[in-house]
């Protein structure tokens, strides 16, 4: 299925998509930001004249196929290096707000 | 009223049985303290980066080669972006569009009826980690995240509750035999998706899917799409319309519930993993990996009636546990009477692995001396009574049936001298009871023959005696 | 003095007992107090910690111990992880953590005694091409005051060029060692992807970075390539290739050696003094002996948007981990756990992580990723192509490194894409996966240093590091110090 809603000239959603990373935005860093990506990504339209048919997708800069690793048990951290750069625990786990589910 | 077809589909995540996490070195173990076994690469810190378990893939294979998959000779992983607390990276790596493994099947049978349940995919996946909730917070336990987790996904074919259950089952059968999960399911080895819809009788059309997620027990699953099913007829025959949303089980309750819905619609945004390479699996090495897979519970039960002369229960109960099965097979193999070892297996043994709830594994008498004490008793050389009870010296003190035999003096005494010097003991010194056994109480015979049995020590064998006092008494 | 000497030069120094490690570490420390104030390359400098381990490998030395780097003080980017150090990225969403493991590269020096001395400052998540992406303030160019260092590795740039360093390392994803070598008149190796671990490298493009070595000469920055350099089971985008003596190719001259130029570099658009010195500078190999040829890289062109469409992808996904729960800064006040990763990120992240992680985030999702993504790693193949086509016929490639000198701070900073252009020369070595060597080659008459870049093919380290050294070595430019003072007008 071949998506391309980037054929409609529509500008970039810039709310929804920083939403998607969570990031949230003021006010005025959605007007800032709508302005310099849509040139951007107007500018990433030029890729659209290259004819890419056939051509394969460089998923990796390496030709490296099949790295593994033995199931050998190795020892981690200690809890007390991990809780230490935790910003909020108890002397077992880290915490968080309460998670609503 | 309508009749409404049911199609069900589940997707079932099995933990692997291996040593270390699919993509750290840390250990799988269940039940550790919180955080440690934890490292910077299950943390999701800074510059960390996933290598393989080379194990993890295998089991994975030799799962869809149990199942009947097409093992697929590349495949790769994918990143899942979505944010959570149980995501150290808030994204999982997983296998998107190349899965390890495509197609297959499990067969069940319910109500007597036989069907094969099309698997649709199995790819490889890590586990998230564990959330605690508490009321102003919650607190995260990474011990589990990154543990390997296969996920197994149906085709739409079950049509009732009854067919999950029976497809679980199967499934979890089929795993453990292969020794690629305990799918222990209190240790949440094995957890399931559930994915249901109903539509009018003779509609081709499936109709709008529920998904129940992470339910953790079979017995759950069946009462949920009980539930379920129930709740969405209600809703279409009253004229409503079925939301596609996710749901969840409240076991206690018994009733299925909506969950918030979240702000947005999940847009995982996969791409391929740039830090790990494809996997490009050679025949050779799924053959090679493929010999080492173990005979399927199905094909076991068949082989136990075909080889053994075993009749279908008798085997059926031997073969649904492997060890069982591998422990009945050597004991059998060293006796010229597989029923009598089957007996002994179903009866004796395993209501001593029951009592002292342990695994045939770690049963004390091994299978060929239980064989070796079958053998005497199908010999003749104990009765049922001395047999129990030369096994229940093998229990409490280990040792061979020959020898304890030969120590005690238990042998059964089958020599008609014997038996009849002990036979006319006990009509001379049981005058009354013979005299009431000749007036046709037939009870005083059974007193007689128990009579000779103690006299005998247990010993005389129960038969001749019989006979024996028969003869004699009926002169 | 001591800091303004070469790596080479400490470790011989070192070897014939005529220094200390203590000593040298001192005066690093001496040239910092007196002048990092002003320049700011370096974000912490714990001088106590230093001290103690340079004490500790001069105790090994008299020990008997050996190694190739032992006592040497190296300054490390922030971004690269080291047992008990911080590794802030220049964000302050990692203001607090403290690295509880040693990145590969950084094991390896250490195993060959080398001293960790400072963490340099760096565009944020190694995001920017001038280091004012910095949370923790800006880095000036030691050779102009009012200019900016180059970026993102621009603290380690920096702190060469004043020699308040005697060697450091940088990370490059899109010529983030290669453009603040060349603003800052030092040198500066992107390897072959796969050919250094990246484990303990904090993340921003995974398919391209890689951490680069920044040194004051060619010859050392192939020393410290090759102690990083190898196949790492931690990494499983490494090479498992034999890590070469690298300072075996290094000669003098270049005879035999086919230099090609790409026609599409040499059309206008740089800077004058860029392109004559770039000129002389392919003159100087000719006359050592190389042959020149022209080559063509026609995706050029397409190489900017390629590589903006990629690394922020990939950027997108990895920068998600920062959400405050299990280290770094953790916003106040949130309600749920979305609403702490939304306050903590807006908080933490600066701008410019901010557009990239958008851009990246929506390049990925439904209805654009084909458009896009799976676009743009179809153009990566044919860039790809491009230089395997070019090096049938050259050992390596000539280039500026950046198409003008280094910026006034503040020049760029109202166009994103602006600023994005400046990687004209770089991004396309990332995108093939093969190697660039950045070396000095003169100054414009601002008296800015300018670049030259030597590219070579996957694993073809030896080809450029030959070409680098030949020509340091024929030219004399490391003899001119920063004055440490004036400004651009």
């Amino acid at each position: 299925m071949v998506d391309d809603k980037a054929q409609s000239a529509k500008k970039m959603d810039v709310r929804y998509v920083a939403n998607l990373a969570r990031l949230s935005l003021t006010d005025d860093e959605v007007a800032q930001f709508q302005g310099q990506l849509d040139h951007i990504v107007e500018y990433f339209n030029q890729l659209r004249a290259l004819d890419v048919d056939g051509v394969e997708p460089m998923a990796h800069a390496t030709p490296v196929q099949n790295v593994f690793r033995e199931d050998e048990v190795r020892p981690g951290l200690d809890r007390d290096t991990v809780l230490k750069n935790a910003p909020e625990h108890n002397p077992e786990v880290i915490m968080v707000p309460t998670i609503v589910e | 009223m309508t009749a409404y077809r049911v199609t069900i589909g589940l997707e079932v995540h099995v933990q692997l049985k291996t040593k270390s996490k699919m993509f750290c070195a840390c250990s799988t173990n269940f039940g550790e303290s919180p955080n440690t076994q934890v490292c910077p690469v299950c943390l999701g810190y800074p510059g960390s980066l996933p290598v393989m378990n080379r194990a993890a893939i295998r089991l994975t294979v030799l799962s869809g080669l149990m199942l009947g998959c097409r093992i697929n000779a590349f495949s790769k992983f994918d990143r899942k972006n979505y944010f959570y607390p149980d995501m150290p990276k808030n994204y999982q790596i997983t296998q998107c569009d190349k899965p390890l493994c495509s197609g297959g099947g499990v067969d069940i049978e319910v109500d007597g009826k036989a069907r094969r349940i099309g698997i649709t995919r199995i790819h490889q996946e890590e586990d998230v980690a564990k959330n605690f909730h508490y009321a102003k917070w919650s607190g995260i336990d990474y011990n589990r995240a990154g543990v390997p987790l296969m996920e197994i996904v149906s085709e739409p074919d079950m049509e009732s509750p009854e067919e999950a259950f029976a497809y679980l089952l199967a499934l979890r059968q089929i795993l453990v035999y292969a020794g690629v999960s305990d799918c222990n399911l209190e240790e949440g080895n094995m957890r399931c998706d559930v994915n249901v819809s109903i539509r009018p009788e003779g509609q081709k059309e499936l109709g709008t899917k529920a998904e129940i997620k992470n339910m953790n027990t079979f017995k759950g699953v069946f009462a949920a799409l009980q539930y379920e099913i129930a709740r969405q007829m209600d809703v279409v025959s009253s004229g409503g319309r079925i939301v596609q949303e996710t749901r969840r089980w409240d076991a206690d309750l018994g009733q299925t519930f909506s969950m918030r819905t979240k702000e947005d619609a999940h847009d995982y945004r996969y791409f391929p993993e740039p830090d790990l390479m494809p996997v490009v699996l050679p025949d050779a090495l799924v053959a090679e990996w493929a010999a080492t897979l173990p005979e399927l519970p199905a094909q076991r039960r068949e082989r136990f009636v075909r080889e053994y002369g075993l009749p279908e229960y008798d085997a059926k109960v031997l073969a649904a546990e492997k060890p069982v099965g591998d422990y009945f097979e050597i004991a059998a193999r060293q006796c010229p009477n597989p029923k009598a070892v089957s007996n002994w297996v179903m009866s004796d043994v395993m209501r001593t692995l029951s009592e002292r709830d342990i695994p045939i594994t770690a049963f004390p008498i091994p299978p060929d001396a239980l064989a070796e004490l079958v053998k005497l008793a199908e010999t003749k050389v104990l009765n049922s009574n001395t047999a129990r009870e030369v096994f229940a010296i093998m229990l409490a003190e280990g040792g061979r049936a020959g020898d304890i035999v030969a120590a005690r003096g238990l042998a059964q005494v089958s020599d008609a001298g014997a038996i009849e010097m002990i036979v006319d003991e006990v009509i001379a010194g049981n005058a009354k009871v013979v005299e009431d056994f000749r007036g046709g109480k037939a009870a005083a015979f059974k007193f007689l023959v128990g009579q000779v049995m103690k006299l005998s020590k247990g010993k005389a064998n129960p038969q001749m005696a019989g006979e024996m006092l028969q003869r004699k008494l009926s002169n | 003095m001591l800091n303004t000497l070469t790596l080479h030069e400490i470790v011989e120094h070192l070897e014939r007992r005529e220094c200390r490690s203590e000593d040298v570490v001192q005066a690093v420390l001496d040239a910092i107090r007196r002048k990092d104030d002003r320049i700011h390359g370096y974000l912490t400098v714990d001088a106590e910690d230093a001290l103690a381990q340079a004490k500790a490998a001069d105790v090994a030395r008299a020990a008997g111990r050996t190694g190739r780097l032992l006592g040497v003080p190296i300054a490390v980017k922030d971004v690269l992880n080291v047992r008990g150090q911080p590794c802030t990225c220049g964000s302050k969403i990692l203001k607090g953590y403290t690295s509880p493991y040693d990145a590969t590269a950084i094991a390896r020096l250490r195993a060959e005694g080398a001293v960790f001395l400072g963490r340099t400052n760096m565009d944020e998540f190694a995001m920017g091409s001038t280091t004012e992406n910095s949370a923790y303030g800006v880095t000036r160019n030691p050779w102009n005051m009012d200019g900016v260092p180059g970026g993102s590795s621009g603290g380690s740039a920096a702190v060469l060029a004043a020699d308040e360093a005697i060697a450091a390392l940088g990370s490059d994803t899109g010529g983030s060692v290669r453009q603040p070598a060349s603003f800052c008149g030092c040198v500066g190796l992107k390897p072959t992807y796969g050919r250094i671990s990246r484990y303990g490298l904090t993340a921003y493009a995974s398919s391209l970075d890689q951490i680069g070595p920044m040194t004051k000469t060619v010859a050392d920055a192939a020393l410290l390539l090759e102690v990083m350099s190898g196949l790492d089971p931690a990494d499983s985008s490494s090479l498992s290739v034999p890590v070469p003596d690298f300072r075996a190719s290094l000669q003098k001259d270049l005879k035999g050696v086919t230099l090609g130029l790409p026609r599409e570099y040499f059309v206008g658009g740089l800077h004058a003094d860029v392109e004559l010195r770039v000129q002389e500078a392919i003159e100087v190999c000719r006359k050592l002996g190389a042959k020149v040829v022209e080559v063509s890289l026609p995706r050029s062109r397409e190489a900017i948007a390629t590589y903006y469409i990629i690394a922020p992808a990939e950027a997108s996904s990895n920068l998600s981990r920062f959400d405050g729960v299990r280290y770094g800064f953790r916003a106040a006040g949130a309600e749920d756990p979305i609403d702490l990763y939304k306050k903590t990120r807006a908080q933490g992240f600066g701008a410019e992580v901010k557009r990239r992680i958008i851009l990246g985030t929506y390049v990925l999702s439904s209805g654009y990723y084909d458009a896009f993504y799976l676009r743009a790693q179809k153009v990566r193949t044919l860039i790809r192509r491009d230089f395997e086509e070019a090096f049938k016929s050259c050992d390596a490639i000539l280039s500026p490194v950046a198409p003008t000198p280094a910026y006034r701070v503040g020049e760029n900073s109202a166009d994103p894409l602006q600023m994005y252009l400046g990687d004209i020369f770089t991004v396309p070595v990332n995108l093939a996966g093969i190697c660039g060597l950045s070396v000095p080659c003169g100054f414009t008459a601002d008296k800015l240093p300018v670049g030259l870049q030597v590219v070579g093919p996957a694993l073809g380290e030896e080809a450029i590091l030959r070409v680098g050294y030949a020509y340091e070595q024929a030219t004399a430019w490391r003899s001119q110090r920063p004055e440490f003072s004036g400004s651009l007008s």
